[in-house]
């Protein structure tokens, strides 16, 4: 790092370069989800899904076959972590009954298998959990806006929403490019990297706020710049810790939760971009100025602290 | 002095930690297999004596005991292993009989003292223990259209015994009920009758080609407090169906404003939880039609057990299944078998007034199973399936009325004791408000529990050990610091989880994973923004306080929309995310604490109150 400690770099002078790949990352995800949509998991469709523990490694295509004998459509079959266990949904969402169905038809096959864990989701329940998630995030960023706007000043607050929004498109975009299932725990995760990116994205902005009050001179980019180059170690450890510790969950948190490990993997990555390239760029661009962040000389208490917001009383005797 | 914590907050750090150690310790002794006696019903207690009795039919067997216990309303027998468990419950079952129900459970085994001061491990939520997860839908129509129709009848009957005639009274399609009547006297007098007796009801005067009618429409708090009622209910009769299927620590929960979420932690049988859990089902007492009345105000039903035989019903309902509390099998004064019924005051007192002027005519119970089936439909070339909700009425009992009934009566004339069993057992079944669907089920086995356990542990771990690598790789002696600390809040994290007893699930693993990632984040800033106030020459000790102090406003900030968002998080999410929400939320409130009070608590124990020319911070740097 000791390089980077010496000369700043010129963060800011890749704002034009990092815009346009942050506006090209949106459209292209907003294409996909418009075009290819999401691979919505079993939690949101309603359906059946059979996971089965096979004594031995089937053949898939067997499987299928047993099933569509059957009478069974719109099926799929495919393995689940080990070459034994296999996963088998269904699109049938009327059904609550399926699950046995399914296992009894398998077994009648002569194969010998274990169930190890069913599902059956009605359709209604999964109708009303995309409309409470979307809700949810929604509430989540509008909430996140009043803080911040109230913590800082409005321009933060966009500047603070903004990258999120950027986080979950480009997460949502990655998911449906390569059609990974998003189900529960990539809600979940989603969430999470709003959380984490805007963790980062407060903690630099802290830091560009508290440079506004105390250096005299510079135009705003450069105070912005300095800001980021001062935050950029601790950005960067901070990242790497989660990042390994995310990195373990997925090669050892099992199947059940690669997808959840994945989506925070992605969004730790870009939230700790935007946090720098959105959130600071977004700063730049509104013409944030000094005269927005210096505390008003009326406001009791505070107007005596005008360099910078003090940490209440009681921390300092700590 | 700077840098120098005084006695008292140092105490209270201590003893903050010494309680999280305390609470934290359960977890660390593993859940002993048990079988779990409990009595069938709620008069039956277990006591020694039943006990013994299975203890001395296991040592018969040759699987050892590792220990027995009596609780409140059961008997525990912990035993040494998964498949000594497997083995000892039919074991178990065939020497205490079928009174008894014998379960599986995991026993927590905490030691005496710590549990005399409340310390308990943490639940396992069902995807690491294994079990059923079932939701189920109340149909709230179905429970605002019963209540209605009872409404209407009783209606009726008190006009009818005031003496005012009326025509109409049946409950309309929307949800309305209209009385005609021929002038406007009889007209006021219903409506002071309505008025003052059905106070839930909106009353409306509509004069129309010389008919004076009146139309009742229910009132938005009364279809609300229907529905809140008919949900309680269900609740209820649900627990009551869970304890007859003898599951160690159920769960039954209403979820929003129409769903039940039911889980069983152990349980892979799920068409037998289902055929318990799932008979929606209610009951009508009607009376039998006379010969002469007219065709319009009977219905034909046939029998349950014999569709071939029929009888002719009235039209009206005396009273539904809501209003039955209880049904037993029991023995008359000549050992024959009959069923006592329960009824609640309103019950009781309906079907007093129906049948004291009724002595000698019949009285059938109906009998009404709602089910699902699924039908294959052609729409537009498309084939889908369609589920069709089927309602099956039938007959359960037919019985002559000897003399006016209250609140309490019995059924006679039952030819055995399994046919009363059956009876009773419909009655109660069909004391359901409102009808219920499965609409989510989750099975998942004992085997994916452990499995999922292992990883989740495993990642745990591992991310742990790395972060605690890196921090020590960069920081040096402040990363060591930073480690204590962190250890620290992953043993609060558990104590507040253990405290609150939170069910711990794995969502709530990657939470805890997520939280070790982040905690250090408040480390990091502080000792970045230290490192930097050396940089520009200010002394250690000085540069150590700055940089707690000047750090603090990032970390609040924060940590406090993280917080904001895992809050709304836990209020919008269902169950997954909300695992999730529980833990990041405890983690952001602990790692605050651990990274701001106790990392500087260590700090100032090493550097305060002494002259430092040097920290062992990490970097080229903090040699300036």
């Amino acid at each position: 790092m000791s390089e980077v400690e010496k000369k700043p770099i010129d963060f800011m002078g890749f704002r034009k370069i990092a815009s346009v790949v942050s506006i090209a990352l949106i459209v292209i995800s907003v294409a996909l989800l418009a075009t290819r949509g999401l691979n919505y998991g079993l939690d949101f469709t309603g359906g059946t899904s059979v996971e089965l523990e096979y004594q031995q490694a089937p053949a898939l295509s067997n499987i299928r076959q047993t099933l569509e004998a059957a009478g069974y459509e719109q099926f799929v079959v495919q393995n689940f972590g080990s070459d034994t266990t296999v996963l088998v949904r269904m699109a049938e969402a009327e059904n609550d009954q399926l699950a046995v169905e399914v296992v009894e038809a398998l077994k009648a096959g002569g194969a010998e298998l274990d169930l190890v864990s069913s599902s059956f989701i009605g359709s209604q329940v999964g109708e009303q959990l995309k409309e409470d998630s979307g809700l949810g995030l929604l509430i989540a960023l509008a909430v996140v806006l009043i803080y911040v706007g109230m913590r800082f000043q409005f321009k933060f607050g966009i500047a603070a929403v903004l990258p999120l929004a950027h986080d979950v498109i480009i997460v949502l975009g990655v998911f449906s490019l390569f059609g990974w299932t998003f189900d529960l725990t990539v809600l979940a995760a989603l969430l999470a990297v709003i959380g984490y990116s805007l963790n980062d994205t407060i903690v630099v902005a802290d830091r560009i706020r508290e440079n506004f009050r105390k250096m005299r001179e510079g135009d705003s980019e450069h105070i912005i710049n300095e800001s980021i180059h001062q935050t950029i170690s601790r950005t960067i450890n901070t990242s790497g810790t989660t990042l390994v510790v995310l990195l373990a969950l997925y090669f050892l948190g099992g199947e059940a939760i690669n997808n959840f490990a994945l989506a925070l993997i992605i969004g730790v990555v870009v939230g700790t971009y935007s946090s720098i390239y959105v959130s600071a760029n977004l700063l730049v661009a509104l013409g944030v100025a000094r005269e927005d962040l210096i505390v008003p000389p009326k406001e009791g208490l505070a107007g005596q602290e005008e360099e910078e917001e003090q940490p209440p009383e009681w921390l300092n005797r700590m | 002095m700077l840098n120098k914590y005084p006695l008292w907050k140092n105490l209270v750090i201590l003893i903050a930690l010494v309680i999280g150690f305390v609470y934290a310790l359960p977890n660390v002794f593993p859940d002993d297999f048990a079988v779990q006696i409990t009595g069938a019903r709620s008069s039956t207690d277990v006591d020694q004596r039943i006990l013994d009795r299975a203890v001395d039919a296991l040592e018969a067997e040759g699987i050892a005991v590792k220990s027995t216990e009596m609780q409140e309303r059961d008997a525990l027998i912990r035993l040494n292993s998964a498949e000594a468990q497997l083995r000892a419950r039919p074991v178990v079952q065939e020497a205490v009989g079928r009174d008894y129900l014998v379960a599986l459970n995991m026993a927590p085994s905490t030691p005496e003292w710590l549990k005399s001061l409340g310390a308990g491990p943490m639940k396992l939520g069902l995807d690491l223990r294994g079990g059923v997860h079932f939701l189920l839908e109340v149909d709230m129509e179905t429970a605002v259209d019963q209540r209605l129709e009872a409404m209407s009848g009783q209606i009726k009957r008190e006009l009818r015994e005031e003496r005012v005639r009326y025509r109409g009274g049946d409950v309309e399609g929307d949800r309305s009920i209209v009385l005609t009547f021929r002038d406007e006297a009889s007209r006021s007098e219903a409506f002071q009758l309505i008025r003052d007796q059905y106070n839930q009801f909106l009353l409306d005067e509509q004069s129309e080609d010389g008919e004076y009618r009146l139309v009742l429409t229910m009132s938005e708090a009364e279809i609300k407090s229907i529905q809140d009622y008919a949900l309680e209910q269900n609740l209820t009769t649900i627990r009551n169906r869970v304890n007859e299927l003898g599951v160690a620590e159920p769960l039954v929960q209403r979820q929003g404003s129409d769903r039940i979420i039911v889980e069983l932690p152990g349980v892979q049988d799920t068409a037998a939880a289902k055929r318990v859990l799932g008979a929606t089902a209610n009951l009508e007492f009607r009376l039998e039609a006379r010969q002469d009345a007219p065709a319009a105000s009977t219905e034909t039903f046939p029998f349950r057990d014999n569709p071939n035989r029929e009888a002719r019903l009235e039209r009206d309902v005396i009273v539904t299944g809501d209003n039955v509390s209880n049904a037993q099998q029991a023995f008359d004064e000549n050992g024959q078998p009959q069923v006592n019924i329960t009824m609640d005051s309103v019950g009781g007192d309906l079907m007093n007034r129906a049948t004291r002027n009724a002595i000698g005519r019949r009285m059938a119970v109906l009998f009404i199973e709602y089910r699902t089936e699924t039908e294959e439909v052609v729409v537009d070339g498309e084939t889908r399936t369609v589920d069709n909700r089927v309602v099956e009425k039938g007959i359960i009992s037919l019985a002559t009325i000897q003399s006016a009934l209250g609140s309490s009566f019995r059924i006679t004339g039952l030819d055995s004791i399994p046919e009363a069993s059956e009876l009773a057992l419909l009655l109660r079944a069909g004391s359901l408000a409102a009808p219920m669907y499965f609409v989510q089920e989750r099975t998942i086995g004992p085997s994916l529990g452990q499995k999922n356990i292992d990883a989740g542990m495993m990642s745990v771990l591992l991310g742990f050990v790395l972060v605690l690598c890196y921090m020590v790789v960069y920081y040096r002696g402040f990363g060591v610091i930073a480690n204590i600390a962190l250890t620290l809040n992953l043993m609060l994290l558990i104590a507040c989880m253990s405290i609150l007893s939170a069910t711990l699930t794995l969502p709530g693993i990657a939470g805890i994973v997520l939280t070790v990632g982040m905690a250090v984040d408040a480390n990091v800033l502080i000792f970045e923004r230290i490192k930097e106030e050396l940089k520009m020459g200010v002394p250690p000790q000085s540069a150590i306080n700055a940089g707690y102090s000047r750090a603090f406003v990032s970390i609040f900030d924060a940590n406090i929309t993280t917080l904001l968002v895992a809050v709304i998080l836990f209020a919008m999410g269902s169950g997954p995310v909300k695992g999730f929400a529980v833990t990041l939320s405890i983690g952001i409130l602990t790692s605050m604490f651990s990274g701001l009070m106790v990392s500087r608590s260590i700090v100032n124990l090493v550097y305060g109150g002494r002259k430092v020319e040097k920290l062992s911070i990490g970097g080229k740097l903090a040699n300036v």
